[in-house]
């Protein structure tokens, strides 16, 4: 009886064991299949890795992602240095213009006042031209040229603008302002230009016309056009042109009619004594 | 292209040289110049100008009367004129403009502003 209990006992031992060994095969099938499958699968993403490079992970596209960002911010933060500097040098441009229109303004009336000053030699189209320019390059609105007498060592009006030639008064060589300046030769201008009160003895501007330090009169002015508050940097330019150039002018055309004078006048003499 | 021409209406030498030296600095622009306002009338009637520029004070006819003939001539109605002048008054300003004009300049005169009144009101490409 125990013979056959053992045999019994060994058979379903044998039995379990074979049981035990067929899942064992079948779990390693399992695992075979398995190991094939992901086998084949690491194959196709290794392939589809080959053929789309450009498709990484989600780690390495984040990371890329962040590199160019931070590429592209540096790239704004140039351009925007660049802009900055291409607006200021625009800035530094327009000022520029501004500033070459002015001077080619300057030079403009330097010239044609400079040019229409020695363009004749008759006294008063000199006269005629240095009251032009005082009107329309200055703006002045009531003003005078007055000559020196050197015999009489007064000052007395040749020209007026805005203001009767007779009112303005006879000055003697260092009385008042005018004198003084036309003494020293040195340009007067009013401190106060904007609360100026007109003063015929006292102008608000008085320039000496010279020739090199030798006054040979003044331009005085006593008030400026309505739309012309006050001096610019052409007006100081255009006084010091005035103060050479018309003091050449009027000396030169006075010395033309004077020997234009005295040509007749011995022509005159020459014919009564021929005929 | 043919250029445009322009008249200067200015008794001032000084002023009408001034003018002309600003002008010349704007291409395409043939540039007359009369001493008043009946030679400008004249200067207008022998041929045909684009823009005028004028003074307001000038011996014979003032620049006022030459605009008001000017914009009653059919021919003229629609051609830019400019007034260049010492009378700064608001109210000198607006019967220059009521008559007519187009712009209204006040001396003492900048180039620029001569050169930019071309600009505005001539149809220059450059």
């Amino acid at each position: 009886m125990a013979g056959i209990e053992d045999h019994h006992g060994g058979a379903n031992r044998a039995e379990e064991f074979l049981q035990i060994f067929k899942k064992g095969a079948e779990f390693t099938q399992d695992l075979l299949k398995e190991n094939e499958r992901l086998r084949f699968q690491i194959l196709k993403l290794e392939e589809k890795e080959r053929q789309e490079p450009g498709v990484p992970s989600d780690d390495a596209t984040v990371r890329r992602l962040q590199e160019k960002i931070s590429t592209l911010e540096e790239e704004k933060a140039q351009i925007l240095d660049r802009i900055r500097e291409v607006e200021e040098e625009n800035l530094d441009f327009a000022n520029r213009y501004v500033d070459i229109e002015n001077e080619n303004n300057m030079l403009a009336n330097l010239y044609i006042a400079s040019y229409q000053l020695h363009s004749t030699l008759d006294f008063n189209e000199v006269l005629q031209i240095i009251l032009e320019i005082v009107i329309n390059l200055i703006g002045a609105e009531q003003f005078g040229v007055m000559l020196l007498d050197e015999k009489t060592n007064s000052l007395r009006a040749v020209g007026s603008e805005g203001i009767e030639r007779d009112e303005l008064p006879v000055i003697e060589l260092g009385e008042g302002v005018i004198g003084q300046m036309a003494k020293t030769g040195e340009n007067y201008f009013v401190d106060d230009l904007e609360h100026y009160q007109k003063d015929l003895t006292n102008p608000m501007v008085c320039i000496p016309l010279k020739i090199k330090e030798h006054v040979i009169g003044v331009i005085v002015i006593y008030s400026l056009l309505e739309q012309k508050s006050r001096f610019a940097e052409v007006d100081y330019e255009l006084f010091t042109l005035l103060a050479g150039h018309a003091a050449t002018a009027i000396f030169s055309s006075k010395l033309y009619s004077e020997s234009e004078r005295k040509l007749t006048t011995i022509q005159g003499f020459i014919d009564l004594m021929t005929k | 292209m043919s250029a445009f021409k322009v008249l200067i209406v200015e008794d001032s030498p000084t002023m009408r040289q001034l003018i002309v030296f600003a002008l010349k600095r704007i291409r395409g622009l043939q540039i007359s110049e009369a001493n008043d306002g009946v030679d400008g009338l004249k200067k207008l009637s022998a041929e045909r100008f684009d823009l005028i520029f004028t003074d307001i004070n000038m011996p014979i006819m003032d620049g006022l009367k030459l605009v008001s003939l000017v914009r009653n001539d059919p021919g003229y109605k629609d051609v830019p004129i400019v007034i260049i002048t010492t009378e700064g008054a608001n109210e000198d300003r607006e019967r220059a403009l009521a008559l007519g004009a187009n712009e209204y300049i006040t001396k003492p005169i900048q180039t620029t502003k001569i050169m930019d009144a071309a600009r505005r009101l001539l149809p220059l490409t450059v």
